[in-house]
């Protein structure tokens, strides 16, 4: 019985797994509570957070400018990413290697020292507390992403076919519209989901840039945390753990269904 | 367009392909995420180091003084040096834990069988899709003085009183290692391709008993993968900011909690500054003994 699985490293591995998710499930039962503070297990149910949750403007302006900032975040992501992925995966050029890395540091930096970083030049540009310096800002933690996914899924695919459709007569531009971007669109359906959650879930560099009267989603709900504790989180959290559940699934549908287009 | 017809024709094999300087097109393509790269990385950065030596003002004021001393602060001020300590040492302490949580994880995923373990894979990694704020909320609800665990032990008569689970250090330790397990269980998983059973059962018709073959085959072939998610949770739970800021509750004074105070309330850019740099070393620090072990398995 080499390498099998035991029963009590079954129980542990159980175990691990309900302290892995707890915090996720636990919102769930909470935000039926009907109670005005946090007590669990509650001692009345109801939707009456889920109501006040709709009727709090703060929060709905919040989330209609995360929602907006999102998705102007991912057509700049995939403006400035595939191009740059583009020239670094398929041509060579002097300082590639540099340009790589230097696109892609951004990730190394811990957010918290490029949310201040941020914060000191943007005091200058006068961007802080507006919705330009939040798109710029959002694009330094998107952008790493896209270059990276999109010079891996060009990677994966040969030249060749490039190639065979260059001898073929077809002009550089035909080719990159009409072979090497379809090729590249699981990658760019990727980047594009990634690119969105990311900037509808940054919440560490928007706090440093956001003001009063401009509230990303993420930083409402983190100063709500902050300054009280009632069940309206959780009914705010399930929404977007299902939200976020249910990109993921039209994002697995649509990118199956590409590949199957794609052979 | 002149500029397309001087992309580098493809047709040539690649090692003969010229490597020509700056071919026109390839500057147009890289000039948006350059310009995206230097106004919110290159020049912030840049700007955070400078700003760092300078005398420090609070109100957001900045002089024209440089100095040193919002960095001789982390020597002779016990606070900031006691920050300093406590950080790495939480730091520390969250990265073995994760690493023990983790490791049975990732070890049960290798040996389940394909059918689960794909199933199980996307449940491991799930959590990194949910928002940091919604999963420390989680460890609110759970740990809090009318939390679950509270609740449960006072309704079975275990305790009296609620025992103080969260705004101390103890909640930000269990917050942090629930928060990390998936990066390290990542890190493990990509790093377990050498293991291999026939080795084991080898070890095995030699006689080595199971803890045998754990301590001596499966824990030494795995160590590449341990070394790598180590490095991966040390660093971000040196640079974690909301589980602290949360499940703290301003009691538990970190590096990074204590740059976005002295940023955002007290204003002193210069000492957040300092702070931050001091944090960006320490990852220096990290990376080298890093790279010190990793250079030692081959």
């Amino acid at each position: 019985m080499i390498g099998k699985i035991s029963v009590p490293f079954r129980i542990v591995v159980i175990f691990l797994y309900l302290f892995l998710l707890a915090p996720i499930l636990v919102v769930l039962p909470l935000s039926f509570s009907n109670d005005s503070y946090l007590t669990f297990p509650p001692e009345s149910w109801g939707v009456r957070w889920y109501v006040a949750m709709f009727q709090h403007a703060g929060l709905i302006n919040a989330f209609w400018l995360s929602l907006g900032i999102a998705s102007v975040v991912t057509a700049l992501s995939l403006a400035v990413g595939i191009p740059a992925a583009y020239a670094i995966g398929r041509h060579e050029f002097r300082g590639k290697e540099f340009a790589l890395s230097l696109f892609t540091a951004p990730l190394l930096l811990p957010s918290i020292v490029l949310g201040l970083a941020i914060l000191l030049v943007f005091v200058q540009a006068r961007l802080l507390g507006t919705v330009t310096g939040l798109i710029i800002a959002h694009l330094i933690v998107t952008t790493p992403y896209v270059v990276r996914i999109v010079i891996t899924s060009l990677s994966t695919l040969p030249p060749s076919v490039e190639e065979a459709a260059t001898m073929l007569g077809a002009s550089p531009l035909t080719v990159f519209r009409r072979i090497t971007l379809p090729l590249m669109a699981p990658g760019i359906v990727a980047s594009a989901a990634l690119s969105f959650l990311l900037s509808f879930d940054e919440v560490v560099i928007s706090l440093f840039i956001t003001g009063p009267r401009l509230t990303t989603l993420p930083v409402e709900i983190f100063n709500y945390v902050e300054s009280q504790t009632d069940p309206m989180t959780a009914a705010i959290s399930v929404v977007l753990v299902t939200a976020t559940l249910v990109i993921i699934m039209l994002i697995e549908r649509t990118l199956g269904l590409s590949r199957t287009i794609g052979k | 367009m002149s500029a397309i017809t001087h992309m580098p024709t493809s047709i040539a094999p690649p090692a003969t392909a010229p490597r020509r300087r700056f071919p026109l097109i390839i500057v147009l393509l890289l000039v948006p995420m350059a310009v995206v790269n230097l106004a919110a990385f290159v020049l912030p950065v840049l700007r955070l180091g400078q700003i760092s030596f300078l005398e420090s003002r609070s109100g957001g004021v900045l002089t024209d003084v440089y100095t040193f001393g919002n960095y001789l602060d982390f020597f002779t001020d016990s606070f900031n040096f006691g920050l300093v300590i406590n950080s790495l040492w939480i730091s520390f302490t969250v990265t073995v834990a994760t690493l023990i949580c983790a490791y049975p994880i990732a070890l049960f995923l290798h040996r389940v069988s394909p059918v689960w373990r794909n199933t199980l894979f996307v449940i491991t990694v799930s959590p990194l899709l949910v928002s940091s704020v919604v999963r420390t909320y989680g460890w609110m609800v759970l740990l809090g003085d009318q939390g679950l665990i509270n609740g449960s032990l006072l309704s079975m008569g275990l305790i009296s009183e609620p025992v103080r689970l969260i705004n101390n250090t103890l909640g930000v330790f269990i917050g942090l290692v629930e928060i990390l397990i998936p990066y390290m269980a990542l890190a493990l998983i990509a790093g377990f391709g050498k293991l291999d059973q026939s080795l084991e059962e080898a070890a095995a018709s030699l006689g080595a008993n199971a803890f045998t073959r754990f301590r001596r085959i499966v824990f030494p072939l795995t160590l590449p993968g341990v070394a790598l998610g180590c490095l991966l949770c040390f660093v971000l739970a040196i640079s974690s900011f909301i589980t602290p800021k949360l499940l703290g509750g301003g009691r538990v004074f970190l590096l990074a909690t204590e740059i976005f105070d002295q940023a955002i309330i007290q204003l002193e850019w210069p000492r957040a500054a300092a702070t931050s740099v001091i944090v960006l070393i320490i990852f220096g620090f990290a990376l080298a003994v890093y790279s010190r072990v990793v250079r030692r398995f081959d």
